[in-house]
């Protein structure tokens, strides 16, 4: 049965990779010269940042877990680029792209990664907990679908407040078997709140495969059916096919205020985490086949190359820039001072941190 | 000034933030059309209409994450969990949500959400029913927790609670919540963090919370009457943050001290409590502290039991006059 | 410019690597994601992609060899550049930073300066149980807890004992007391009218005393000793003593014999060597002798130890060198302490009888008075003039009765009326 099942891909999946199909799509159609540029920049600084931290890891500098966004650039850079004033974002722990798409800079994120004050959430979050409420971006978050209340949560709020937002709940495969992510969606159909669940389908979760891990694993956004919410499967290689699912989508949040699976067919070329040896669960030709015909930096690239909106050297010198832009943001992380042993304790309470005389609170807090 | 009941005191609260707020949402399982399961919320959809007063599903992990996520963008969500032995199935959303996001986001996000409900036992509802979890939940940074034992404080602490900015959780107990006292009709609040001496004493200093304190009264009462000895109790009204100035304060006085709370006793609230004592009043003290907590089982049913395994005034007494002696 | 590669860090919980096999050899090119070479972790063999294009200058490390991480294991950089001289890791590259040693930041508080405030102990060592608060009011009172009698649980002394010590009669410091008296007629009085200062030694006197005699119920019983024999014996000693000159001038005192008469006596009763505990009473298997010693302004009792195993001669020297002591005020509180009885003289001032107060935690004290001549009666019926010693003893009622006082009495008559048994 699970082994047998179909899968249900994308149209755009079956075919070998070529010219978007929707690059005529009007979401993207409507963009400028200079809006695909900057795509296109977004997505390689993305893959440079995420590179550069493997050498920082690598160097002993990052603790803990490093979860790299490499091959899946498009997904976020697809989905964030539609994105107006009350639309906001969640995440789980591969945060990376989500936050350096949202504007978050090259620099708060790598001395976040190595604990420096100067990083995002100064140095309290670490890699899978990156903040930017400033840029409707709320984390950045741990636990396996543990975000996903907390973005019917946003939706919630958004619509609470009139506003003509939503919410896009990132997860990825494995988070659809957890039951809150269940409850998020039953919520998010009831009330019918303004929200995107984006699965990030990268085909493991962690190192178990769909197959293995997930009953009816031909689609997981069909379950949206179960909950009567709308669906669909993108191809997640293809960002103009992003672009073109996810407005349709954000217009359903928006106008009718419905929520909306989206499955994104993805891929990572690095294990689940640096501490993964990527050898036991699938093999080096699968992802060498990914690299070579979907990738989907080169493949925007190539997209681009052949409407002559970017140029050989033009490409040469953004990714240049970006490689240049995240050394820069190593040497700004490695030259950041540490939090000090004072910091420790600030940031628990708002009340804590905020003494005077609109706080109501007493008594001690901090417990030694 | 009225006299009205710890229940009528809670929606009071509620209601008088509604109207204060917009911001202010009540939700939970049952709390609207059904006038909330132990009708705490009566009332309330009727005044407020549903876009205030909002019924969920049976669905604890996912409402509590949506609360959560609501009161990061600025809602004041007040989440009624029927027990907070529900708690336990969104605990992820509960600890690891609420409790974290504003240290992890060095401070950049706040979640100022109320999350309320009985936590007692003693009412023949067997183990899973039964939980008192102020212990566990006080015991990460983060996170607030008050245990009202009058209708006054539960007033009070509820209006505190709902204007505070960092994630208070109300635990309630459904033995008091018929309990009759003067309330002030009038706007106020009893500041999260202030403990409250109920009885003064002169003898003994009991230090409690919840509905341990009404125990401790009566023992209290007891103790006077028949035995000549003067007893000050303390209510703690908030666990954390913790008074811990006027606990010190009346074991200087009384130089014994004897703590009674409905918690199992390991790791219970009074576990930190002796510790603080005998760490700051180490040379005030004539006799070890002394301590009534349930019985160490899971809460039982049968009622005849139960009433034993949950302190009671005899028992508080019996544990008054070891400290004494 | 060249860059080294360093063992990488390659799992959270790694911290050395080893060099299965290098898949590159010197002077290749290497583009970004080319597998450089396996590296044993602690969790796996993994591969070590390369993330720095350009050439390999050299390898460092060679396959086989483990290393820390942080450690070169090969270098790239632009074809023909020279390799870089590898520098040893100046400092563990931690992602966590050092835990500080000693560097001043509050971490760890350090322990507060000792208070100096000596444990109470009781006479035979063991630690006196009161509660914090019991202490804290007995030092503020001055008041010694260990001579206190525990009224809590166990025997503990409590914060009511303190209290009702504190506020014993004639114990309670309620300031000054008027002692004012009508001047002598005359005007010319022995002195003038004079308040003097209560001296530290004065104020632990009072209270001790006044401790004693309102909280141990004394009685008193008394003997008197045919102190010929005594006497005689002394006389004899001391002169051959002197004939021997050895002992730079030793001399026995009758005090000397007192003391160990009394070493004596208790080992023949050793129910009077013991001591009122709360709700236990402690029978003492030592006899440590605490003997009084008059100052100009107060009284002091030095304690000679084990006295019960100590020769005549030894008791002698210690009360000796003690009682220098006590004259030039050098005795420490540790020889002033922890006696379980007393003996108190004042023969020499022609005193025929008298009554100690109990140094407590004692059971007894003993009151040693002058050896007069006077009229006898002796084993014939016949008056003849004898040489009498008149010996005190107060007891403490709590602990021993009168028959055991007696019994007590009747040892010590015994041996000093033979005192050539104080010889064995």
């Amino acid at each position: 049965m699970a082994k047998n099942a179909v899968i249900t891909h994308p149209e755009s999946l079956k075919r070998p990779a070529g010219p978007s199909e929707y690059a005529k799509d009007p979401v993207n159609a409507s963009l400028s010269k200079a809006d695909k540029i900057a795509l296109y920049t977004k997505m390689a600084r993305v893959r440079h940042f995420e590179q550069r931290c493997i050498r920082t890891y690598q160097q002993g500098k990052i603790g803990g877990f490093l979860h790299l966004y490499v091959g899946q650039e498009a997904v976020a850079a697809g989905t964030i680029s539609l994105l107006g004033k009350f639309d906001h974002i969640i995440t789980g722990y591969r945060d990376h792209a989500h936050g350096l798409l949202v504007g978050m800079s090259m620099k708060e994120c790598m001395a976040e990664l190595t604990g420096k004050v100067t990083g995002c959430s100064k140095g309290k979050g670490g890699s899978m907990h990156y903040f930017a409420p400033d840029k409707n971006y709320w984390g950045g978050h741990g636990i396996v679908g543990g975000q996903a209340p907390l973005g019917t949560g946003l939706a919630y709020a958004v619509k609470y407040r009139g506003q003509k937002g939503s919410c896009l709940t990132y997860m990825g495969d494995g988070a659809i078997n957890q039951g809150a992510v269940h409850e998020a969606y039953n919520l998010a159909a009831l009330w019918d709140l303004p929200i995107i669940f984006v699965i990030e389908n990268n085909g493991y979760s962690m190192g178990t495969s769909q197959e293995r891990s997930t009953a009816h694993p031909g689609c997981l956004a069909k379950r949206a059916e179960g909950y009567n919410m709308a669906w669909d499967v993108v191809n997640g290689h293809d960002v103009y096919e992003v672009r073109a699912k996810t407005a349709i989508a954000l217009k359903r949040a928006h106008e009718e205020s419905k929520p909306t699976i989206l499955e994104i067919f993805t891929y990572r070329y690095f294990g689940h985490s640096m501490s993964d040896p990527d050898k036991t669960y699938r093999d080096k030709e699968e992802v060498k086949g990914y690299r070579e015909t979907k990738d989907p930096v080169f493949l925007f690239e190539k997209e681009l190359l052949n409407e002559g909106v970017l140029t050989k050297e033009l490409v040469e010198s953004i990714n240049a820039a970006a490689m240049e832009e995240a050394d820069a943001a190593a040497v700004f992380a490695d030259e950041s001072p540490e939090p000090t042993l004072a910091d420790i304790t600030k940031h628990i309470y708002w009340e804590e941190d905020n003494r005077g005389p609109k706080t109501t609170s007493s008594g001690t807090i901090i417990f030694e | 000034m009225a006299v009205i009941s710890y229940r009528e005191a809670l929606r009071a609260a509620m209601r008088e933030e509604l109207k204060r707020d917009e911001n202010v949402v009540i939700m939970g399982e049952e709390v609207a059309q059904f006038n909330g399961a132990y009708k705490v919320t009566e009332g309330l959809l009727k005044e407020f209409g549903p876009k205030r007063i909002v019924d969920t599903p049976i669905s604890e992990a996912g409402f509590i994450g949506l609360g959560i996520g609501a009161s990061m963008l600025g809602i004041r969500p007040v989440m009624e969990l029927m027990f907070w032995s529900f708690s336990y199935v969104a605990f992820d959303q509960v600890v690891n949500n609420a409790g974290n996001i504003r240290y992890m986001s060095g401070g950049l996000i706040n979640c100022p959400i109320v999350i309320r409900g009985p936590a007692n036992g003693g009412t023949n509802v067997g183990a899973t029913h039964s939980h008192t979890p102020e212990a566990i939940l006080a015991s990460h940074p983060g996170i607030k927790v008050v245990c009202p034992a009058t209708p006054y404080d539960a007033k009070g602490l509820m209006k505190a609670a709902i204007r505070d900015n960092d994630p208070v959780y109300v635990m309630e107990n459904t033995i008091l919540y018929n309990d009759k006292a003067e309330v002030p009709d009038e706007d106020y609040i009893v500041p999260i963090g202030v403990a409250d001496i109920k009885r003064e004493g002169t003898d003994l200093t009991i230090v409690a919370h919840g509905r341990a304190v009404i125990t401790s009264l009566k023992a209290a009462e007891i103790l006077e009457k028949e035995h000549g000895v003067s007893v000050e109790v303390v209510d703690l009204r908030s666990i954390r943050p913790l008074d811990e100035e006027t606990i010190l304060a009346s074991v200087r006085k009384t130089h014994r001290a004897l703590l009674v709370e409905e918690n199992k006793p390991f790791c219970g609230v009074d576990a930190q409590i002796a510790y603080l004592i005998q760490s700051r009043a180490f040379d005030e003290l004539d006799a070890p502290i002394g301590r009534v907590s349930s019985i160490d089982a899971p809460q039982i049913y049968s009622k005849k039991l139960e009433d034993l395994q949950l302190p009671y005034p005899a028992r508080v007494v019996a544990a008054a006059l070891k400290v004494l002696a | 410019m060249a860059e080294i590669i360093d063992m990488p860090k390659l799992s959270d919980t790694m911290s050395v690597g080893t060099v299965v096999k290098w898949n590159i050899k010197e002077g290749q090119t290497v583009a970004f994601g080319d597998i450089l070479a396996e590296i044993e972790t602690d969790k796996a063999t993994m591969e070590l992609s390369c993330t720095v294009p350009g050439t390999i200058l050299k390898i460092y490390a060679a396959a086989g060899s483990q290393l820390p991480v942080g450690e070169p294991i090969c270098a790239i950089g632009k074809k023909g550049e020279a390799a870089p001289e590898p520098q040893k890791a100046a400092a563990p590259k931690a992602a966590v930073p050092a835990i500080p040693e000693a560097t001043g930041i509050p971490c760890i508080p350090e322990a507060p300066a000792s208070a100096n405030t000596p444990i109470a102990t009781q006479s035979d060592g063991s630690r006196t149980k009161a509660s914090p608060y019991a202490r804290r009011m007995a030092e503020k009172a001055a008041l010694n807890v260990a001579a206190l009698s525990g009224t809590g649980p166990g025997g503990r002394v409590v914060g009511r004992d303190v209290t009702a010590a504190a506020n014993a009669p004639t114990a309670a410091p309620v300031g000054p007391v008027n002692v004012a008296v009508t001047p002598p007629a005359d005007g010319k009085g022995i002195q003038p009218d004079a308040d003097s200062p209560v001296s530290g030694m004065r104020a632990t006197i009072a209270r001790r005393l006044i401790e004693s005699k309102n909280t141990v119920p004394h009685f008193y019983l008394e003997v008197e000793v045919d102190a010929a024999p005594l006497l005689a014996l002394r006389e004899t000693l001391n002169k051959r003593l002197a004939e021997a000159g050895g002992e730079a001038g030793l001399k026995l005192s009758v005090n000397d014999f007192i003391l160990k008469a009394s070493a004596e006596a208790l080992r023949r009763v050793p129910a009077v060597n013991a001591s009122w505990a709360g709700t236990s009473i402690r029978q003492h298997s030592a006899v440590h002798l605490a003997f009084g010693v008059a100052l100009e302004d107060g009284l002091v009792t030095p304690v000679i130890r084990d006295a019960h195993s100590k020769s005549l001669r030894d008791i002698a020297v210690d009360a000796k060198g003690l009682i220098a002591k006590a004259r030039s005020k050098k005795l420490s509180p540790a020889e002033m302490s922890g006696s379980t009885f007393t003996v108190t003289n004042l023969g020499m001032y022609g005193v025929t009888g008298f009554y100690g107060i109990i140094n407590t935690p004692n059971a007894a004290i003993l009151s040693v008075g002058a050896t007069i001549k006077k009229a006898v009666v002796d084993a014939n019926d016949r008056i003849v003039i004898g040489q009498r010693m008149a010996i005190g003893l107060s007891g403490d009622h709590r602990v021993v009765d009168g028959a055991n006082g007696a019994q007590f009495l009747q040892a010590l008559k015994q041996v000093l009326e033979e005192p050539t048994l104080i010889l064995i």
